[in-house]
Parts: structure tokens; C-alpha cells; sequence
């Protein structure tokens, strides 16, 4: 098994961004962003912060997806761009054909990092909680959380607060609060970015499992190159603020996949080959932040 | 009950015992203090005479306005200035050297302006507790987590449900020190208000009784206070720990 690597332009001529052979642009386009730009306005008299792009992004209906690049490249600016939580200076975003304008269309389904859990509602009510906004019925909503329950191995904490469990099974609540409103753009923003190492291997399964269960288009963003190497279809690789998509790898993994491709030999390749394209942008990054501070 | 509450419950116990034996063997003599089993059994006679009710009752009402005032006037006034960071900016340092002031010096100033009733006295419970619960208010949605309100919006939720759904329960804890705090500055600056310059209420009651020599009486409603106060805090505390024990606090 091989992985096909497209680097989408030179880094002197980064602000055009071209598809090619390896994108999604064959198969249906579920979500589409099109010159997309943030530039920060300036506070206190500084110049602005341009965080983001250009970027050009086509994602495939049912593809695995994820995005990796050094600290502070603009990751969760593009996902917060693309879910409607933050609206793009310059660009257009589609999602099923219609225009993302500010506000996360029905859908889309958000996982954060940061703990999201709702500490004063038990895992069953955080779990529903979308749901009973949304107006679902009675039953419907019981169906579906324990269905979530059950698939994200939560049974036996149905009546426990956020407090009484730990980083892992509070990411599994969040996650299956998104799974319950049953999206079909899931966006995940480093989910697993505070958990141990083996617990990111289990919980990158789960998140397989939940991909294939649902025939979702999944989006992550991720610093960790072997998660991305693991998890994915797709790997679009960002450079350094201002962040811009220079390459786009395709894993060619089979649909039904776990955490045990890890021994192959190719998930090496693409680890490395992943490395070599950020090793430059991470220490341009590095350099930055050092310059910053 | 654990042995922390069987220490605190000696401690009362025994300082009660102390000073009824202080009391009885003239150590503290009655122009000073009258045993604490006196203040108790005046206290049951006074109240089943029906005499200070009239007095409780005022005082009561006067705590209930100032501190219903407190909590809501400060709630509303905190959420403006956490959303105007601007005019935060701007008061803080006022908020901050607040109780500094000494309001009752100014209680002269109130009557002068609301009359002789129970106007200025209920403002001075309000003046009391309403900048701790602003205070607490702008702590409480400072610590909402971001996270927290991006997930509002990915779950389609306007302002009013985000502040209502999110918001409101997000910042119950730091808000529950601010009505805490409220309830204890409205007993405070009612009571010494009523106790300065009033013709009732319990404070004037408790002046009256003191410039008169009626060291019965005066006790007997000290023990009422206490006692009411003690009951209103050990409320909250059950109420606090609830709601904190489902967070793991």
C-alpha cells in the first residue's frame, strides 16, 4: 500500500493553491472553501494578525479528512471558519451546496479539545442536551442517548457528572453529544490533544468505528502526525502562519481500519513523509514564537 | 456526624456552658451579661408575648427588599459591565475601594433626602450587598469557558438560551458566593441602620433595650438575631453543597 503525496505548490508561491490528482475533486463535494482568508483586525494601534490563508478545500462526502501543521499555523481557525463559528475575512464556504455564512448550518457537528462536558448536567443529560433544543421528541431523544451511551461505552456512568470521570470518558461525552444529532459534517479540533498516548490510540478507534457507523465527512485537526497517519483518508498539510495548505497526502487505507495499521509498513512512510513536509514550516513556527516572546 | 462537626459542636457548647457558668458565679457581673439560658428563656417569652413581632416582622421585610434588590441589581449591573469591558475599565477601581466607605456616615444624607422610614434603611442594606454580588457576577462570567459558549452556537442557540441554558448555570457557583455575601451585608446594613437612627424595626429595638437597662430584652433579641442569622446561612451552605457536589467540589 502506498501513499500518494501532492504538493500543491511551491512555498515561494504559496498563495496559489491548486487541486489536483489527489483531492477529492472526483468524488461528491460535501463541503467546499474557496479563497478562504481570517485576517485579525488590529487592537491598540498594532497591525492586524493574518492568521489564515489562502486556502482552496474540497471535501468529499464520506471522506476522512484531517489537517495537520505546527503550533499556531491557523488549524482551528480553518475549523472554526468552516463550521460557521467564525466568519472568514475574504472566501466563500459551502456546505451541501449552500453558503456557510457565520452561523453553524444543521449538520455539522463540532468536537473541541478543551473539555466541553457541561459540569452541572449529568452524562445522560449532556448527551440530549442538543436534542431537547432542538425540540426532539421524548422518545426519539431516549433512543438515540442510549444508543450513544452504548456505543461509546458509557453505560455504567449514564447518571455521573463530568466531575466523576476522566479527561477520556469526558471527551467520549462530548462526542457522543455530537454523534446523537446524527451530523453529516463532523469537525473535530484536536479532540484527543489532552489525553495520554494510549488512551489517543483507543479512543482514534472509536472515532473509526463512529466514522464508519455513520458515513459522516469527518474533518481533524491535529498536531499529532501518527493520528493523522492512522485516522485518515486524506492528510492536508498547513505551513506556518499564515496558514495555507502546501501538500495533500492519501493514505489509501481501507475503509475498515483501526489503530492496528500502525505496524505497517506504509503508516511509517506517511509519518515520515508527513515530517519531512512540516519539519521546515514547525521550526519557521518555532522561530516565530521564539521571536514572539 | 463526623468528628469535624462533633469539634465545631463542642466548641459552641462549651463556649455557651463557659459563659452561663461565667454568669452564674458573678464573674461577669448582670449589668454586663445575663446567663445565656436567661436570653433563651426571655427570648420564648417575648416571642410567645407577641410583642416584638411587629419589630421582626419590619426588619425582616426591610432584609427581604435589600437583599432581593441586592442580588438582582447587582446581577444586572455586573452582566452590563462584564459585556462593557470599556466601563469596566472604567468603575473598577470604584468597585474595588467601595467598602472602604463608610456608609452609615451618610444615613443623616438619606433621611434627609427619603424621610424618616424605612427608605433609607433598606438602601443601606442595598448599598451593603449589591456591589459584592456585581463583583461576583463579573467573576462568574469570567470564567465561563469559551468552549462552553461555542458549543451554544453549534448547537443553534440565540443569546437569550445561551445566557439562560449555558451562562446562568455555567456561573452559579461564583453567583452563589454573591448571594452569600448579599444576604449577609443586607442583615448587616439593615439592623445597624435600624440601630443608629429608627423608631423600629429589631436594631432599635436592641438600642432601645440597651439605653434603658433592659439587659433581658436586649439579649433575648441578640439570641433572636443570631439564632435567624445562623438558621439563613446553614440554608445556603446545605443549598451551595448540593449544587457543588455534583460538580466534584
Amino acid at each position: 500500500m502506498a501513499a500518494s503525496v501532492v504538493e500543491m505548490s511551491a512555498p515561494r508561491n504559496r498563495g496559489v493553491i491548486r487541486e489536483s490528482q489527489g483531492s477529492a475533486a472526483s468524488a461528491e463535494i460535501h463541503a467546499e472553501m474557496t479563497g478562504i482568508k481570517r485576517i485579525y483586525p488590529a487592537t491598540g494601534g498594532g497591525p492586524g494578525v493574518h492568521a489564515l490563508g489562502p486556502v482552496d478545500l474540497k471535501l468529499a462526502r464520506g471522506e476522512f479528512y484531517s489537517v495537520v501543521g505546527p503550533s499556531g499555523c491557523g488549524k482551528s481557525t480553518l475549523l472554526d471558519v468552516l463550521a460557521g463559528l467564525s466568519a472568514p475575512t475574504e472566501g466563500h464556504i459551502l456546505f451541501e451546496g449552500r453558503e456557510v455564512a457565520g452561523k453553524v448550518p444543521p449538520g455539522v457537528g463540532v468536537v473541541f479539545q478543551e473539555d466541553a462536558a457541561f459540569p452541572w448536567l449529568t452524562v445522560e443529560d449532556n448527551i440530549a442536551f442538543g436534542l431537547r433544543r432542538a425540540g426532539t421528541d421524548a422518545a426519539e431523544v431516549e433512543r438515540r442517548v442510549a444508543y450513544a451511551i452504548g456505543f461509546m461505552g458509557l453505560k455504567d456512568f449514564r447518571k455521573a457528572y463530568p466531575s466523576q470521570l476522566s479527561g477520556g470518558m469526558r471527551q467520549r461525552v462530548c462526542i457522543a453529544r455530537t454523534l446523537v444529532m446524527q451530523p453529516r459534517l463532523i469537525l473535530l479540533d484536536e479532540p484527543f490533544g489532552a489525553l495520554d498516548a494510549q488512551t489517543r490510540l483507543l479512543m482514534g478507534d472509536e472515532l473509526l468505528k463512529l466514522w464508519r457507523e455513520t458515513g459522516a465527512t469527518v474533518m481533524l485537526i491535529t498536531h499529532a502526525l501518527d493520528e493523522a497517519a492512522m485516522l485518515s483518508d486524506r492528510i492536508g498539510v498547513m505551513s506556518a502562519r499564515p496558514g495555507r495548505l502546501i501538500a495533500d497526502i492519501r493514505t489509501d487505507w481501507p475503509r475498515d481500519r483501526d489503530s492496528r495499521i500502525a505496524a505497517e509498513e506504509s503508516f511509517g512512510q506517511i509519518t515520515s513523509q508527513l515530517w519531512r513536509l512540516l519539519r521546515d514550516e514547525s521550526v519557521k513556527a518555532a522561530g516565530m514564537a521564539g521571536a514572539k516572546g | 456526624m463526623n468528628r469535624v462537626v462533633w469539634i465545631r459542636t463542642a466548641v459552641v457548647v462549651g463556649f455557651i456552658l463557659l459563659l452561663e457558668l461565667l454568669c452564674r458565679y458573678g464573674v461577669i457581673g448582670r449589668m454586663t451579661m445575663i446567663p445565656p439560658s436567661e436570653m433563651a428563656t426571655h427570648l420564648w417569652r417575648l416571642l410567645q408575648s407577641g410583642r416584638a413581632n411587629a419589630d421582626i416582622a419590619e426588619t425582616l421585610s426591610n432584609v427581604a427588599v435589600a437583599f432581593a434588590s441586592a442580588v438582582v441589581g447587582g446581577f444586572v449591573i455586573g452582566s452590563i459591565l462584564h459585556s462593557v469591558p470599556r466601563l469596566r475599565r472604567a468603575v473598577d477601581p470604584f468597585l474595588a475601594t467601595y467598602y472602604a466607605i463608610p456608609f452609615f456616615a451618610f444615613y443623616p444624607l438619606l433621611v434627609v433626602i427619603f424621610g424618616l422610614n424605612a427608605a433609607p434603611i433598606i438602601l443601606i442594606g442595598f448599598l451593603f450587598g449589591v456591589v459584592a454580588m456585581i463583583i461576583n457576577t463579573m467573576n462568574g462570567l469570567d470564567r465561563i469557558p469559551r468552549v462552553l459558549i461555542k458549543t451554544a452556537r453549534v448547537n443553534g442557540l440565540g443569546p437569550v438560551r445561551t445566557a439562560w441554558l449555558i451562562k446562568l448555570p455555567s456561573a452559579a457557583p461564583q453567583l452563589f458566593t454573591g448571594i452569600k455575601l448579599a444576604i449577609a451585608y443586607s442583615f448587616i446594613g439593615v439592623i445597624a441602620a435600624e440601630f443608629i437612627m429608627s423608631t423600629s424595626g429589631l436594631g432599635y429595638s436592641i438600642a432601645f433595650a440597651f439605653n434603658n437597662f433592659d439587659n433581658r430584652t436586649m439579649y433575648a433579641l441578640m439570641l433572636f438575631i443570631i439564632t435567624l442569622v445562623t438558621i439563613v446561612n446553614a440554608f445556603f451552605h446545605v443549598w451551595e453543597r448540593r449544587i457543588m457536589a455534583r460538580r466534584g467540589r
